[in-house]
């Protein structure tokens, strides 16, 4: 009993208010994407749109989430980040295309910075 | 059969093809980005349950993310759900432009309702590039063969991560919450040529930091209603252009 005791104890069933609620704002949106991609024609002016607006979304929170994250990633500054994004791309192309280098290159330069301060 | 990236020669072969590809990189780096986040939710001070279900049923990292900053500052379940659903609305444009090259006439409609839980985006990326090439009957395979096994990988990632604190410096964690967002970055940046994508991308790219200073909540929204139609005007116009010739 003290097992389901704990289970239920308002320590664990507060963050379980916010989970849930963070989880059916989200499956909000991907039950309604399936829901009208049925009735959306591939070929039609909309679904080019819709396709321009889904880039758009991912490269705006992409660069965001470099530039201006939340999370443990704020804690360091900007110059920070934007050279170990600036690294990473350079060991990309440098690579040929190379994702796990490019990848690689980018965290470990940025762990560096965030150990040694900026370069 | 022959196995070809256009034609995996049987539906079989097209699962097991989509958990070769998610088991290489994508495993590794979203793997590394879920003990970053198992890691960030044992500091958070809550328990180990918490990261699994997070990442069980909303399963995309940056809603994750925000819904235990918000946690940790109190906010209320109104703010969180206002957040993480404006953070999470791509999700939306993202489902209706994957299901057509992931859709077949004969698998029942809730498949599709459950199956698209896994939407996010690696796997989705991976799918946009490899399914279209597909034989239909290949396609929701190859994308549940990919997205299954690495969701299995991120699981077991946040259970790991979640006993890391203390083991790994905080610049570690830090590194591996890195990690994510440059290997998205570089997964649009490898495909970046394709027809009526750099536009999008590139006025995605600096209209999202620019807004998120003046309005963060709102900031996803306006980028891609904003960006997303100007370069979708730009690529028509383009088109018609390319037409008239």
């Amino acid at each position: 009993m003290n097992e389901l005791d704990n289970l239920l104890s308002a320590d664990f069933m507060a963050p379980m208010a916010a989970l849930g609620v963070a989880a059916a704002v989200t499956y909000f949106w991907r039950g309604l994407g399936v829901a009208v991609s049925g009735k959306m024609d591939k070929d039609s002016a909309v679904f080019r749109w819709v396709t321009c607006v889904a880039y758009a979304l991912l490269a705006g929170l992409i660069a965001r989430m470099i530039l201006l994250p939340i999370g443990p990633l704020a804690e360091l500054g900007l110059e920070q980040r934007a050279g170990a994004t600036i690294i990473s791309l350079a060991v990309f192309f440098l690579t040929r295309k190379n994702l796990l280098a490019g990848v690689t290159a980018g965290a470990t330069a940025l762990v560096l910075m965030a150990k040694l301060g900026p370069l | 059969m022959h196995n070809t990236p256009d034609n995996f020669g049987s539906i079989r072969a097209a699962y097991i093809q989509g958990a070769k590809d998610a088991l290489t990189i994508p495993a590794l780096i979203l793997g590394s980005t879920y003990m970053g986040f198992g890691a960030l939710v044992s500091e958070t001070g809550l328990e180990v349950w918490h990261a699994l279900i997070s990442t069980a049923v909303n399963w995309a990292i940056p809603g994750q993310i925000a819904t235990m900053e918000l946690y940790a500052i109190n906010a209320s379940l109104f703010a969180i759900a206002a957040a993480v659903g404006l953070i999470n609305c791509r999700l939306m444009p993202m489902t209706i432009v994957l299901m057509p090259f992931i859709r077949n006439k004969k698998t029942p409609k809730i498949v599709y309702y459950f199956m698209s839980n896994f939407i996010a985006v690696t796997g989705w990326a991976a799918a946009m590039k490899q399914c279209p090439r597909l034989p239909e009957e290949q396609r929701l395979p190859y994308f549940t063969g990919f997205v299954v096994p690495l969701w299995s990988v991120c699981m077991l990632a946040t259970y790991i991560g979640y006993h890391l604190p203390g083991l790994l410096p905080a610049e570690v964690t830090m590194g591996l919450v890195f990690l994510n967002p440059v290997y998205f970055m570089l997964v649009f940046l490898a495909d970046f040529t394709q027809p009526g994508r750099p536009t999008a991308l590139i006025l995605g790219a600096i209209l999202g930091p620019l807004t998120f200073l003046l309005t963060p909540n709102w900031s996803l929204l306006i980028t891609g209603l904003v960006a997303g139609t100007v370069a979708f005007l730009i690529s028509e116009h383009k088109h018609k252009k390319a037409q008239s010739q």
